[in-house]
């Protein structure tokens, strides 16, 4: 009884927090347990560990941003070594989706909260900006199953992006200046035409543990 | 308003053209119809064969029996009638379509459709007082077969993949469900009307109104085409609307065969219905079965095309025609395998043929599915006025206030159902525009002519025009307004972003790792699965040589670039690249080195911009002569069997490359690898050393590691130089190097 009680209300209080019903906070809880083996963290070994994900290029970055701490929302910066479910629910509200009664400014503020989780997902070392370096490996992790070749048109790649973000941004700069890299709202820019908000997002209404290891779920 | 005056002082003439070349078109029509009509008959099949073998015997009793003079003009029309009246359609559609460009009010107000529909009613007009009763109609033959196909074809081959798919569930839920809701609401409501007193409709029965319903509730892909181009509305409901029309083409045709063959026998039983819901599988899924199997030959056909260039266009027409007709054999939907067809086979198709090739594709398609849509319309008005008609207040009446109000709840009720399992809500403005996009067309009129010849017939034809001309014309001309005051979202101008290709990917990747994180097998992880079977074994297959592992990143790249270097050869000293219209270079975004030493301390601005405007007069002649280089690249393309294609793509993109670099950087810093070759400076001969340095970044990834090391050594002892001299270089392409470009004959 006094068990299930603190389990409403610490529910509850996730509820708040992320947004997500109380179903898909159970459905996710479900899947923790399992990727934890009934512990209370996650590691990251504990992910890698998935089958699925290990034909993922960007595999590495994806099991980064689960231990950012900059995606926690509280202003503090680095990486956790280990995370708790409170924490792993953090980084999964950033993939919910619109409702219809999102209005306008809840769109704007869903739009920058994604943005931003893929900012730092590309900001690997934390100073607010992309520099052509980082930029480049993103490139090259998305390339980087294509041989040689793919390493030396990333290069080609991330430089042509890099320019178009440049130019869109700072139309007019004299020879010597120096582009320091993609600042956020630079990046907001660059990307205004992809409506994140719409296609950031991943289905959680059918979550639930039958479907979970085989078969396809339906949504 | 200045401008307006000369353009009229223009038009004049043109529209006076214009209507001289209709009358002459009407003239010469009924000039041969009258022919044929004093002839007696119409089987011009044997009449120019009969013509021909009288002018070889005439010409025999001529010489033999006396000496007549010899003819030397003489008028034989009939020898060439079918091609001439054929010709002279297509010409009086394009002129058309020309005249109303030149018009620019009336085009601006008035859809195109509705305009060519009233040229048709003109040319019908005409030719019905001067001819009588031999005015030509839109034969379904000539429709379902020569005139339908390139539409659908262009709209297949052209259909925008992602968007589609991510709304396929609406568009099926909309084609399927949405068409039968309306067959069954207007066939049975129309029963109930026909059974009312003083209506004269005693004797039309259900199955009768059913049957009219299948004709006249399916949205028609051609006029939907026609006037959504027109105002540029957001992609989304441009899809919706679109797929809804070219998917409801599966449906329409079960529906119709089915109560065609139902009201010949008077009956139907339970066992009837069932099967034709077996039917409707059948029919749809046999279809793109069929161009499915078309799409996978035409691919694979193209993998080996490269020493014949010239033919590759054909392969994709014939290949989808071919689909499209072997499902129209079989009963299956025609519409559907053409659409299976030009989906299927596009992607690889694309990777294999030559560039010259695609546009060819690109071009021929627009062409045929252009002329078709201009002659569909006149001949739907040169029908109207053809026809016999019954006109029956009733009928008409109803049939058109059903048609608005069952699509309006269709909609309405249906969208209530799909918000539930979408994600994009649509709002209701959305719904509002997808019901009043609900536009009727040739289909519908086509598959009427079809029907036995009866009373009912004409009154049904009747029917059915009247609501084809209130949806093309009310709604055609009202849309654009409509769309305006409700601030409807617009299309937005994509430019081909390499930033947004890169996050579109980007994002893919990472919703597929969420999904696998969160143990979810959606949607992502379906595609993500799909497209690695079709990286690892499909593409091998159909795609040629080493594009087969391109991945799709590069060919973005590849094909922006090559777009970019295009736009600037062709353009000549004028064209600007629309991109940039900032001067921000590659050296703005090049990590900057430790402060070195300055290469030039001593020139003042007023000496570098002298110099500056000394490298552009030199870039010009560069461009001028990169342009003969092109053309004459061009030329031997198609006919050069060692040329291979692949690299003289890359060829080109380097050659892009470089212009575009040129035009932008005057002065580099020396890490970079750099696309031009010092040999031309003026310190050239001090140069000659380190010029390997400064190599293309080119094809093979060894050179570009040979030269990227080059720099690091020749660093250290010409240091100075390097940078002097790059900075003063003309950044012209070495002869050399272009020679060796060209073509090995």
């Amino acid at each position: 009884m006094g068990a299930k009680q603190t389990r409403a209300e610490k529910y509850q209080d996730l509820m708040d927090k992320t947004g997500f019903s109380p179903e898909q906070i159970k459905n996710l809880h479900t899947r923790f347990q399992q990727l934890s083996d009934n512990e209370e963290t996650i590691s990251r070994e504990d992910l890698e560990k998935i089958p699925a994900l290990a034909n993922n290029p960007i595999r590495k970055q994806i099991i980064e941003a689960f231990f950012d701490k900059r995606n926690q929302h509280q202003n503090e910066v680095g990486a956790f070594q280990e995370i708790g479910f409170e924490q792993f629910l953090m980084v999964m509200s950033h993939f919910r989706p619109p409702t219809l009664k999102t209005t306008e400014e809840e769109k704007e503020a869903m739009r920058k909260e994604k943005l931003r989780f893929l900012f730092n997902m590309h900001d690997t070392d934390n100073d607010g900006t992309i520099t052509l370096e980082e930029y480049r490996k993103v490139v090259e992790e998305l390339l980087k199953k294509s041989g040689a070749i793919g390493l030396e048109a990333a290069k080609a790649i991330a430089d042509a992006a890099m320019l178009e973000v440049a130019s869109t941004n700072v139309p007019h700069m004299a020879p010597e200046d120096f582009y320091e890299g993609i600042t956020f709202e630079h990046f907001e820019q660059i990307l205004k035409g992809l409506e994140m908000e719409s296609r950031m997002h991943i289905r959680f209404l059918d979550v639930d543990t039958t479907t979970m290891r085989c078969g396809k779920s339906k949504s | 308003m200045a401008d307006l005056r000369p353009s009229r002082s223009r038009f004049c003439p043109r529209l006076t053209a214009a209507f001289l070349c209709v009358f002459l078109l009407v003239f010469l029509h009924c000039a041969s119809a009258s022919r044929d009509a004093v002839s007696g008959g119409n089987d011009t099949g044997i009449r120019p064969v009969r013509s021909t073998q009288e002018d070889p015997h005439d010409h025999h009793g001529n010489s033999t029996e006396h000496k007549k003079a010899f003819p030397v003009l003489a008028f034989n029309f009939e020898h060439v009638r079918k091609p001439f009246e054929i010709s002279m359609w297509i010409l009086l559609a394009l002129l058309m379509k020309l005249g109303f460009h030149i018009i620019p009010r009336i085009s601006h107000v008035v859809p195109e459709s509705c305009l060519l529909i009233v040229v048709g009613l003109l040319v019908g007009g005409t030719i019905k007082a001067v001819e009588g009763t031999n005015a030509p109609v839109l034969d379904s033959k000539l429709f379902f077969l020569y005139l339908l196909p390139p539409i659908i074809l262009d709209a297949g081959y052209f259909l925008p993949i992602r968007p589609f798919t991510e709304n396929l569930g609406t568009i099926l839920v909309f084609a399927v469900l949405g068409t039968l809701w309306n067959v069954f609401f207007i066939g049975g409501t129309m029963f109930a009307v026909c059974q009312i007193e003083g209506a004269g409709l005693g004797d039309v029965n259900l199955l009768s109104c059913l049957l009219f319903g299948s004709i006249i509730s399916a949205v028609d892909p051609v006029a939907v085409l026609a006037v959504f181009e027109e105002i540029h509305i957001n992609e989304l409901l441009h899809i919706l609307v679109f797929g809804e029309s070219l998917l409801n083409d599966a449906v329409t045709v079960v529906l119709y065969h089915l109560f065609q063959e139902f009201s010949r026998e008077g009956s139907v039983s339970v066992g009837d219905a069932l099967l034709g819901v077996v039917c409707f599988f059948v029919v749809s899924l046999g279809g793109i079965l069929v161009g499915f199997i078309y799409g996978i030959l035409g691919a694979f056909t193209s993998r080996f095309t490269s020493h014949t260039r010239v033919i590759e266009p054909l392969f994709v027409f014939i290949y989808s025609y071919m689909a499209y007709l072997s499902a129209e054999v079989f009963h299956l939907s025609g519409i559907m395998s053409l659409i299976a067809c030009g989906v299927i086979m596009r992607p690889y198709v694309e990777a294999n043929i030559s560039h010259k090739s695609y546009t060819t594709v690109k071009y021929f398609l627009k062409m045929w599915s252009s002329v078709s849509e201009t002659l569909i319309f006149i001949f739907l008005g040169v029908s109207t006025v053809a026809g016999p008609h019954v006109w029956n207040w009733t009928f008409v009446v109803f049939t058109v206030f059903l048609c608005l109000v069952s699509r309006v709840l269709g909609v309405i009720g249906l969208t209530s159902i799909i918000n539930k399992f979408r994600i994009v809500k649509l709002t209701k403005k959305d719904q509002f525009i997808v019901a009043y996009g609900g536009l009727r067309g040739a289909i519908a009129f086509s598959l009427g002519f079809l029907l036995t010849d009866s009373k009912m017939k004409h009154m049904f034809l009747t029917a059915i025009i009247t609501v084809i001309f209130f949806t093309v014309f009310v709604q055609g001309m009202t849309i654009r307004p409509l769309v305006e005051l409700l601030a409807v979202k617009r299309k937005k101008e994509s430019k081909g972003s390499i930033n947004e290709e890169i996050h579109t990917q980007f994002l893919d990747h990472l919703l597929t790792g969420i999904e696998d994180v969160c143990g979810h097998y959606g949607h992502h992880h379906w595609k993500d699965k799909l497209n690695r079977f079709n990286k690892k074994y499909v593409k091998k297959w159909l795609i040629a040589g080493e594009r087969s592992t391109e991945p799709q990143l590069i060919s973005f790249y590849n094909k922006m670039e090559l777009k970019q270097a295009m736009m600037l050869v062709e353009g000549g000293s004028s064209a600007k690249l629309p991109t940039v219209m900032s001067s921000v270079s590659m050296q703005n975004i090049q990590p900057r080195e430790p402060p070195r030493r300055r290469a030039m301390p001593n020139i003042s601005k007023s000496r570098e911009e002298e110099i500056r405007k000394i490298l552009r007069a030199n870039l010009q002649n560069t461009r001028q002569r990169l342009r003969s280089y092109s053309r004459h690249d061009l030329m031997i393309d198609p006919f050069e069997d060692n040329v291979s294609e692949v690299r003289l793509r890359k060829q080109r993109v380097e050659m892009g490359r470089r212009v575009t670099l040129m035009s932008f950087h005057l002065c580099l810093p020396e890490h970079q690898v750099f696309t031009y070759d010092d040999t031309e400076s003026p310190r050239s001969a001090e140069m000659k050393p380190g010029s390997a340095a400064v190599q293309l970044l080119n094809e093979s990834p060894q050179r570009s590691d040979q030269s990227d090391a080059e720099p690091n050594a020749k660093q250290d002892d010409q240091e100075e130089q390097l940078k002097l001299s790059r900075c003063l270089s003309d950044p012209g392409p070495n002869q050399d190097q272009l020679e060796q470009g060209s073509l090995v004959s």
